[in-house]
């Protein structure tokens, strides 16, 4: 069945089951890669996607559900505050290793601060414990999150 | 590992200079450096060919390109390495760019593995000479060939920023506008290197080269290939090593939209779609009726007993010196322990996948490896073409560790892709790449010391029992029961130990295939010594830092980054009920490392790393901040392992399936971690690893000082810590 969804601000039709996942739309109809498969099943966040801003793990969303709702993957986050604050914080503070997790990790973590822009620990790992890295850059990203923090004033 | 014992040191190379730079002039105007890599094989070293295994192009643009063997996983290689020749050719370091090598076993043999392969902590080990001295004969052909068009003497220039300067006039010349010409000048006989105070680059902390397409979502993985037409499959392998395909009902798989086609193998079976998400779907609704073959009863428990058996021996001596077995029966104590650790799965953050296009006479491979030219080698079985008809694209890598070294994957994807009509991405799903792994040995050890009056170690004897993974991946290295792999970190310790006797006794468990991971041998060694060392200070009642100091007066590195990191972390000072720390102190991969780790242990036996600190010394540290980087990642990668890592068997079929079963450490129980550097002028060692073998003792240590409990075996029992109610 045929379905239009809104990515990253532009109309985008599709031919699949209602079922299908949204990451299998994104990385393999739609070619945008930067989105990352981990588990399928929502234990790693490598597939974090925004829908209407919220960070949510596309690999288990179907493609029926998203209906209006408004996508935005990694490859247009830095076009918001928050997502171009945390991608220039990664940078700064040289967070990615094999960088494979990164997409997730940084959807996760511009959620989180544009909702919260000023994070404590707690709500730190309560955004980010769903994001695995098996690189072990947590104390990176944690720095770079209350970096990102600091130099938004409102938080985008 | 250290697959070369005897050549260890890269600075002892016997390569005449001449055998070991050339340059040609390069189509286009620029500079070509043909540079062969010291290998680490003795029978490469003594040879005078030249056969250049490593490229610098210098090109009219001034881009620096550099075409080598070594591929980034994570680890800042495509950083490192840039840096070691940008110090001597006085070039930016975003002038430099690094390539992947294409697969040539002959050219791109890596100099401490002998083989195209990244692994063992070895970029920095092979490259720190070779790569400099190639460097700094550019700079001396740049700098000639300027002040040859300007007719002045070469000592009166200078390089500074990619161009070549004369003081006296003002004048100077960009790089890339005296290449074509510096391509004539004969390479330089000698070059004379910076002394480590003159460095510039190296030292420093560099910005990774490869971050800023990493934060954006650009940059390609193996699993983000897309050749134009490629279809997608999933598959389902029989769920019991070495079982076969014994029935299968496809029709309803058939009907799932999407769904291409069903490819049926002796062992497996694979779903080719649209997309993934058909693949996956297709892949539920097929019936499959397996064969289970000979492993169809194999439990962990039946190796672990095989195993034990072995300890009783006899090995292969690995080490022997005085007579273990004397001074051990005439010692005041005797402590004797065995040990334990778990097959291990890899759990790449990246699933396993690999593309393939099969034609009739040639086959095209997308894939990110560490080892491209085994993948083509073993692709080209595979297919049954000749090697040179694979050509194998290399990709970034989400996560190696050891992995990526092998080449099943590739190889099913062949085997996939011959019955498919152009280009197949074969993904595996997570359960899959959990369940057909190839795992880190599980291993048992039977050791015994005997210490003096004074607590001192008179005696070590120590029997271990496993596989040995060099033996299947590159047996000429396996000679006379022993490779240098198994036996790294149980040989050769930094302690004072007479009367020492270690043996090894090789074992091949059935019906499970064992591969590297990441800190190799010293994974499981290391885990063994340094907790039996801390069990010797234990029965002498002496505190466990006092204890290794004593027994390190012939090793004074070992006994700095002991003593730095007793001082930083705190060591003695006192800490709550239920918290403890562990020491752990190991010299492998050439590098010196102690760690102190901090712990705590909740009533219900729950164990939380709070704090780990770590004192380094790994010789001449390139980029500093890679080394910070690399350490905390080994940390938390051995951390999981410690605290969770275990892949069990039943009825033949690994038990775990994702990380709900294999778990992982995450953001929130992940400890602080603190990472202080010994300055040092010795060539720079390996660190990718060190992080990842000496966790473990430290947190099983750490959780001896909390709760007395000695953990022999991993991972951590949080049953066997609990408090009775
Ligand atoms: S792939 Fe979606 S959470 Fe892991
Ligand atoms: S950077 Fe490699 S998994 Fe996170």
């Amino acid at each position: 069945m045929a379905f239009t969804i809104n990515i990253n601000g532009s109309g985008h039709s599709v031919d699949v089951d209602g079922d299908t996942p949204l990451l299998w739309v994104l990385r393999d109809v739609l070619g945008m890669t930067g989105t990352k498969f981990g588990c399928g099943a929502a234990l790693c966040g490598a597939c974090t996607v925004h829908i209407d801003g919220v960070a949510t793990r596309s690999c288990i969303t179907p493609i029926d559900s998203i209906e209006k709702a408004a996508v935005t993957t990694i490859e247009a986050i830095g076009a918001t505050a928050s997502g171009a604050g945390i991608q220039k914080a990664w940078l700064d503070h040289e967070v990615v290793q094999c960088g494979y997790c990164q997409s997730g990790q940084i959807m996760s973590a511009s959620a989180l601060l544009a909702s919260n822009p000023h994070p404590t620990d707690a709500d730190i790992d309560d955004a980010m414990s769903g994001n695995i890295c098996r690189c072990g850059t947590y104390v990176r990203i944690r720095e770079a999150i209350k970096l990102a923090a600091q130099s938004t004033t409102n938080g985008g | 590992m250290n697959l070369d014992r005897a050549h260890a040191d890269p600075d002892d190379t016997n390569l005449s200079r001449r055998g070991f730079l050339a340059s040609a002039a390069m189509a286009g105007g620029g500079l070509l450096l043909s540079l062969a890599l010291p290998f680490g094989r003795s029978e490469a070293a003594g040879s005078t060919d030249f056969a250049p295994n490593a490229f610098i192009r210098i090109g009219s643009d001034g881009q620096v390109v550099l075409t080598m063997p070594y591929v980034e996983m994570g680890q800042g290689t495509y950083t490192s390495v840039p840096m070691l020749i940008a110090e001597e050719l006085e070039v930016k370091l975003r002038q430099v760019r690094l390539e992947h090598a294409p697969p040539n076993e002959k050219l791109y043999a890596n100099p401490l593995l002998g083989v195209q392969a990244t692994g063992n902590s070895n970029a920095m080990r092979g490259g720190w000479k070779p790569l400099r001295e190639a460097g700094a004969s550019a700079r001396i052909m740049l700098v000639t060939a300027a002040a040859r068009r300007w007719r002045v003497d070469p000592t009166s220039c200078r390089a500074q920023d990619g161009e070549v300067i004369h003081d006296a006039t003002g004048r100077h010349i960009k790089y890339g506008d005296v290449a074509a010409e510096a391509a004539q000048i004969p390479v330089p006989e000698r070059v004379t290197l910076k002394r480590p105070e003159d460095f510039k680059l190296i030292g420093t902390p560099a910005k990774r080269l490869d971050a800023p397409g990493k934060v954006n979502g650009t940059v390609t993985y193996g699993i983000d290939a897309r050749p134009a037409g490629v279809k997608i499959a999933t598959l389902a392998q029989s769920p019991v090593f070495g079982g076969r395909l014994k029935s299968l009902e496809d029709s309803e798989a058939k009907a799932v939209k999407g769904v291409r086609q069903i490819v049926r193998l002796d062992d497996a079976v694979a779903v080719v779609a649209d997309h993934m998400g058909a693949a996956k779907k297709g892949l539920a609704a097929l019936k499959i009726e397996w064969d289970d073959g000979p492993h169809a009863a194999l439990s962990t428990a039946q190796i672990a007993g095989q195993l034990e058996q072995a300890t009783f021996g006899p090995g292969t001596v690995a080490q022997n010196s005085g007579d273990a077995d004397k001074a051990l029966a005439g010692a005041v104590t005797k402590v004797e322990a065995m040990y334990q650790l778990p097959f291990l799965a890899h759990a790449t953050m990246e699933p396993m996948n690999c593309t393939v296009h099969v034609r009739k006479d040639a086959c095209e491979i997308w894939i990110g490896s560490q080892a491209v030219a085994r993948v083509q080698a073993m692709a080209a079985k595979a297919a049954g073409l000749p090697p040179e008809k694979v050509i194998v694209h290399n990709h970034l890598i989400g996560g190696g560790f050891g992995r990526r070294l092998e080449a099943d994957g590739a190889v099913r994807a062949v085997e996939i892709a011959k019955h498919v009509d152009g280009p197949v991405k074969v993904v595996w799903t997570r359960e899959e790449d959990i369940q057909h792994g190839m795992y880190r040995p599980y291993w048992f050890d039977r050791i015994a010391a005997g210490l003096d009056a004074q607590g001192r170690p008179v005696a070590w004897k120590n029997r271990f029992a496993g596989p040995s993974v060099i033996a299947r991946w590159l047996p000429p290295a396996f000679k006379d029961g022993l490779d240098p792999d198994s036996t790294e970190g149980a040989i050769d310790l930094v302690y004072e130990m007479p009367n020492f006797h270690v043996e090894f006794v090789r074992v091949e468990p059935p019906g499970i295939p064992t591969a590297f991971w990441r800190s190799v041998g010293p994974s499981h060694n290391v885990f063994v010594t340094e907790s039996f060392v801390d069990e010797l200070a234990s029965a002498a009642r002496q505190d466990a830092v006092a204890y290794r100091r004593m027994l390190l007066d012939r090793n004074p590195r070992a006994r700095a980054v002991l003593d730095l990191v007793a001082e930083k972390s705190g060591w003695g000072q006192p800490l709550p009920k239920g918290s403890g720390r562990g020491v752990a102190l190991q010299y492998v991969f050439g590098s010196y490392l102690a760690q102190v780790a901090e712990v705590e242990v909740s009533s219900e036996g729950n164990v939380r790393v709070r704090r780990v600190v770590c004192a380094m010394d790994c010789g001449t540290v390139v980029n500093p901040d890679t080394v910070q980087a690399q350490l905390q990642s080994g940390v938390i990668f051995g951390a999981t392992a410690a605290l969770y890592g275990e892949i069990t068997l039943k009825n033949g079929r690994v038990e775990q399936s994702n990380f709900d079963t294999y778990q992982m450490l995450r953001m929130d129980q992940a400890p602080v971690i603190d990472v202080h550097i010994v300055k040092s002028a010795e060539p720079p060692g390996g660190m990718g690893e060190t992080g990842t073998s000496l966790i473990v003792p430290a947190i099983a240590n750490a959780i001896f000082a909390a709760t007395s409990k000695r953990l022999r075996k991993m991972p951590v029992d949080s049953n066997s810590l609990k408090q009775p109610a």
